[in-house]
């Protein structure tokens, strides 16, 4: 095993470089590290432990990213993980990456807005249309096609979009 | 039904976390039997997120139930394999959806209380249920904004919905005590600081509700008996119907895999 002749802090860079391409299946153009569900890799005795964060309780994507980092590392020749979920600090979208909020937006998901706060989740939202940029857009309904989502109309261009809530 | 129930042993923890799960199963089970009949389609996707997000919360409370009791049952086995008397939810939760005004005023006056709950729950000292209660805030905050947007809509719209609005806040009105009640099980870990006593939060509950019927023109009923049992699996006929479709599947072919 390549893994013998590792340092554990090799090891834990190299898990952590294999586990952070994986990409969200929902939305295959944010990785989980993008995303902020991946959240630490840890080596126990030579046992590569990673620990995931749900977005929402019911998120079904989980196993899959799960059953997808075993096979990242194990492609990468580190070997099967034991992959953990943690559940605190409870994930929040103040944890997604700028990167990742300009891939979102690029990918025609409008990103969700900086602030967590329950001032912004029952205060007037203002969210821009990612297709042309108007901010004359309106709330079709708080629930899309995904937990995380909210489906939204651009009444500048008309056409509906994503949204990813804030959380 | 040929599968033996499982035996739960009911320790004050295990016990308050079950009683948790099976709030969140029964609800989560309910608003998924809207999935393909709401009125409008961004209704069904709504309906069907919420139910997903109590899902989610019951997988979590029934995994740690099973953690805390360490005798081998897990989450399938809490939610299939036991049988009316064993569920613990709140009576108001296994009520039938009814007409669409009746989900959701069930909705409404749970998932205001849900997010009280919860926000409270976050300083449980209980690691655990401190970190589902940090999760499930979040979502209920969307099911109360959702629920209480509905319910403004449906009682200033139109004379039917009104009327459908005003009866469904009056039958499941007794149903709301059972929320704020706590038994002997509970008042230990209350007292050690685990669990988080329901009382005080009533006064911001009906803050919340009365303001909301208002705003929808609608009024809360004056009589204030309110039937209670759910807690101690003493359940209307409502919830038998259920579990029969909820576990039809693991009680006919038993440990069957997909």
């Amino acid at each position: 095993m390549v893994t013998a002749v590792l340092s554990d802090s090799d090891l834990r860079r190299r898990a952590w470089e294999a586990a952070s391409q994986v990409v969200d299946p929902e939305i295959p153009v944010l990785t989980i590290a993008d995303l902020g569900v991946l959240r630490d890799v840890q080596i126990h005795d030579g046992r590569v432990e990673v620990a995931i964060t749900p977005t929402y309780s019911g998120c079904p994507a989980m196993n899959m990213i799960a059953l997808e980092i075993e096979l990242a590392l194990e492609r990468a020749g580190i070997g099967r993980p034991t992959v953990r979920t943690v559940l605190s600090p409870a994930w929040t979208t103040d944890w997604m990456s700028e990167d990742g909020r300009n891939k979102l937006r690029e990918y025609g998901i409008a990103p969700p807005q900086a602030s967590n706060s329950r001032r912004a989740l029952f205060g007037e939202q203002h969210v821009a249309c990612p297709q042309c940029g108007s901010q004359n857009t309106e709330l079709l309904s708080e629930f899309g096609s995904t937990s995380c989502k909210a489906l939204w109309r651009c009444k500048s261009c008309r056409e509906p979009f994503d949204y990813f809530k804030c959380h | 039904m040929t599968v033996a129930n499982i035996t739960v042993s009911e320790t004050p923890l295990v016990l308050y976390t079950l009683r948790r799960a099976d709030d969140a199963l029964i609800l989560g089970h309910r608003l998924s039997e809207w999935c393909g009949h709401a009125p409008m389609l961004e209704e069904d996707m709504a309906l069907a997120n919420m139910g997903l997000d109590l899902l989610g919360q019951a997988r979590e409370l029934y995994a740690y139930a099973a953690k805390v009791e360490g005798r081998g049952n897990d989450e399938d086995k809490f939610a299939y394999l036991r049988d009316v008397r064993q569920y613990r939810n709140l009576l108001l939760l296994e009520q039938p959806n009814g007409d669409f005004a009746r989900t959701m005023v069930r909705q409404f006056f749970y998932a205001t209380f849900a997010d009280l709950y919860w926000r409270a729950m976050m300083r449980s000292s209980d690691a655990t249920l401190a970190a589902i209660a940090a999760k499930s805030e979040k979502e209920s905050a969307y099911h109360v904004r959702h629920s209480s947007e509905w319910i403004v809509r449906l009682g200033d719209g139109t004379e039917e919905s009104h009327r459908r609005v005003q009866s469904a806040i009056d039958e499941l009105w007794a149903f709301t005590g059972e929320m704020f009640s706590v038994d002997d099980s509970e008042r230990g870990l209350i007292d050690a600081g685990i669990g988080i006593d329901p009382a005080p939060l009533r006064s911001q509950w009906l803050k919340t509700i009365t303001g909301v019927v208002g705003e929808a023109t609608l009024a809360l009923p004056k009589n204030d008996w309110m039937q209670q049992g759910g807690r101690s699996g003493r359940h209307s006929e409502h919830l038998g119907h259920l579990l029969s479709e909820l576990q039809s599947m693991p009680r006919t072919f038993p440990g069957a895999t997909w």
